[in-house]
């Protein structure tokens, strides 16, 4: 990761002395702490085999979702890719329909039809979770289209992975947001690994934030390790889209701790890597900010703690005791039209 | 009633869908300054304006990505592809994001979109020109593909796709753009998944579909001045399939030809055969016979053309052997 480029261009305005209140303080530090429990006992329970399907823990990259949603307005609309378990969770929706949907449950997320890599809520605007690697950089796009033609202030946060920004889709989604100056903001969650397949082996433009200047898309990159600097990034994206300037592209330099997916052995990258990120863990840094300031006694922190850990039990208990689908569900939502002749040759 | 050209009828669809819902609007390349690669949209900016009818770059899996997003957010995009087989760039997000997030998504956010745009071989454009999807799409859960033959069923068919929830895509064709035909003065809607009876007869079935529809008529008045009766059964639909028309009408000729401007392999001719044997067996008084496009990229040379494609006389052979005459 070149560090160096993070120095030189990061939007973090992020300082020593407090820019927000306790209160934003301490829900970051439960909110993330939330991701990071619950994504820890997913693993976990993936290893179980207490569900199938592919898994890509978020671990490590916290930030990015508690930065992202501090910043944003309730209209505003969410869309990423199939690492998605921490953005319900930032964007306030209960974990345990999250874990519900892992498990393939009636009561989950997508209602056990689109598992680990397709969580959405309309209540929240969370929409998906998509696993083409890309397909939702020009949804994305489309989504702000239409706030935007419908007049609304509303943006929209189009987020990938360092990988996902190789697909020629972006390029044309690019071409197509800047022109039309559409409300959305691009974030890549660079974790500087696509699956095995470090940055450095798939371009030699590292800098990732350079993708968006050749549209003269303003294009930045952030300290993904820090919250109030996504925060920051995220806030001054937002005002542009606002007032009708248009997308931002939002380099975030993150780093996941756990592999691409279950499967993975990580033989691409080395033990000490992984450790001199942990030195830079966002939620240590908030626990350090909340414990250095006295912005929460001792007592209150383990209750916190405490808090969550109730919160991972309530998640696995609630999937692994919702009822799974009926059969005759295959056949729904599939499409809107309620009479849609499927053709059945079941004998 | 009165005439319009097959390009017409989808205008006029178009663009009385745009004036009663604001939410719908057209997007495509060359659609708005160029009024309309084939002239369907022509003078819908002058109505609409840039807001609603919104010409795109070269960049077909970018601005069908936008439109399903858009569409996922509340409006009701048309989405105009120069030609399906440029749609094979955005076939990711028809077949991967508008099909799909309805299931994926557990009911919660619906794709109602339209793409449309010209299918089939268009004359000398050679093998990337000249492909038809209809089999293609048809296979996919999600989607809708209706394939209008005619001015009428064009107006019809299209209002319908707009109106509709679900994604669907229409098959037209370069070269039925100029076709004339009758339509009502007023609105009317032709309902999806419904076949149409367009000729009336006694023995056989012919079932058929786009523009390949005109020679099946052609061979049709052929037979007849041999005493040959045909029902033309055009299907208009390929997902869903109206079986019940056609089984209805094998059941009274007791023979089909399957006529289809495409690959014989997974085709909707193949489907048709395999449904009448499971569904009509007793029926049947001969085997299904299917006239199709040759198994060969389509070529450049007029006489390879010519080879590739159903025509009059190959469609008269197959309904003489369905009937063992010579």
């Amino acid at each position: 990761m070149p560090t160096q480029t993070m120095e030189k261009n990061t939007k973090s305005k992020a300082k020593k002395s407090l820019d927000f209140s306790k209160e934003q303080y301490i829900k970051w530090y439960k909110d993330m702490l939330v991701m990071r429990k619950v994504e820890e006992r997913v693993g976990h329970l993936y290893i179980q085999q207490k569900f199938g399907g592919f898994c890509h823990l978020y671990i490590g990259q916290e930030a990015i979702v508690a930065g992202t949603v501090s910043a944003c307005e309730k209209g505003d609309k969410h869309i990423t890719a199939y690492r998605d378990h921490a953005h319900p969770i930032g964007l306030g929706v209960h974990p345990k329909y999250m874990m519900a949907e892992l498990y393939g449950k009636k009561t989950g997320m997508s209602k056990g039809k689109g598992g680990s890599m397709h969580m959405f809520n309309k209540e929240v605007n969370l929409m998906g979770g998509h696993g083409i690697v890309g397909a939702q950089i020009p949804m994305g796009a489309g989504i702000a289209f239409a706030d935007k033609y419908k007049g609304t202030k509303n943006v929209t946060f189009c987020s990938f992975g360092d990988g996902a920004a190789r697909q020629g889709a972006l390029h044309e989604t690019f071409n197509m947001a800047m022109m039309w100056k559409l409300p959305v903001v691009f974030i890549i969650e660079n974790n500087n690994y696509a699956m095995g397949t470090s940055v450095k082996r798939t371009t030699n433009v590292e800098d990732m934030s350079e993708m968006g200047k050749s549209y003269h898309m303003p294009s930045f990159v952030v300290d993904g390790m820090s919250v109030e600097a996504v925060h920051y990034a995220i806030q001054e994206a937002c005002e542009r889209a606002r007032k009708g300037e248009g997308p931002t592209l939002l380099d975030i330099r993150t780093y996941r701790y756990k592999g691409h997916s279950m499967s993975d052995p990580q033989k691409y990258r080395s033990k000490d890597e992984v450790e001199d990120y942990k030195q830079k863990d966002p939620i240590s840094q908030v626990l350090k900010t909340i414990e250095e300031n006295n912005l929460a006694s001792s007592k209150e922190i383990k209750a916190i703690q405490d808090e969550v850990k109730q919160i991972v039990e309530e998640s696995v208990k609630f999937a692994e005791e919702s009822p799974d689908l009926e059969p005759h569900e295959l056949y729904e939502d599939v499409y809107v039209q309620k009479d849609y002749p499927f053709i059945k040759e079941f004998l | 009633m009165k005439t319009v050209q097959y390009r017409e009828a989808l205008r006029e669809a178009m663009v009385e869908e745009m004036r009663k819902d604001q939410n719908v609007f057209l997007m495509g390349e060359e659609v708005a300054e160029y009024n309309g690669a084939y002239k369907v949209s022509q003078g819908m900016l002058d109505e609409f304006g840039p807001e609603r009818v919104i010409d795109t770059p070269i960049a077909e899996l970018g601005f069908a990505g936008i439109a399903v997003g858009a569409a996922m957010n509340g409006l009701r995009p048309i989405v105009e592809f120069m030609t399906w087989n440029f749609a094979l760039l955005a076939s990711d997000q028809i077949i991967n994001s508008a099909a799909k997030v309805l299931q994926m998504s557990g009911g919660q956010y619906s794709c109602p979109i339209v793409f449309r745009g010209g299918n089939g071989q268009a004359g000398q454009l050679a093998a990337t020109h000249s492909q038809s999807f209809e089999s293609f799409y048809a296979h996919v859960p999600g989607l809708k593909v209706v394939t209008p033959s005619t001015p009428y069923d064009a107006k019809g068919l299209l209002k319908a796709a707009i109106r509709d929830d679900d994604p669907v895509l229409i098959m037209e064709s370069e070269k039925m753009y100029g076709d004339k035909g009758e339509i009502p003065e007023g609105e009317y809607i032709v309902p999806i998944g419904k076949a149409d009876v367009k000729r009336k007869g006694e023995h056989v079935t012919l079932v058929s579909f786009g523009k390949i529809i005109k020679v099946v008529h052609e061979a049709a008045e052929a037979l007849q001045k041999e005493g040959i009766s045909c029902e033309i059964i055009d299907l208009r639909s390929v997902r869903p399939i109206d079986y019940d028309t056609v089984v209805e009408s094998v059941k009274k000729t007791n023979r089909c030809v399957v006529i289809e401007e495409s690959w014989p392999l997974a085709s909707i001719s193949g489907e048709i055969a395999y449904h009448l044997q499971r569904y009509a067996f007793d029926y049947l008084d001969s085997p299904v016979i299917r006239v199709m496009q040759a198994d060969t990229p389509f070529a450049f040379s007029k006489v390879l053309i010519d080879e590739a494609l159903p025509n009059v006389g190959r469609i008269v052979n197959a309904v003489k052997s369905s009937l063992y005459v010579s």
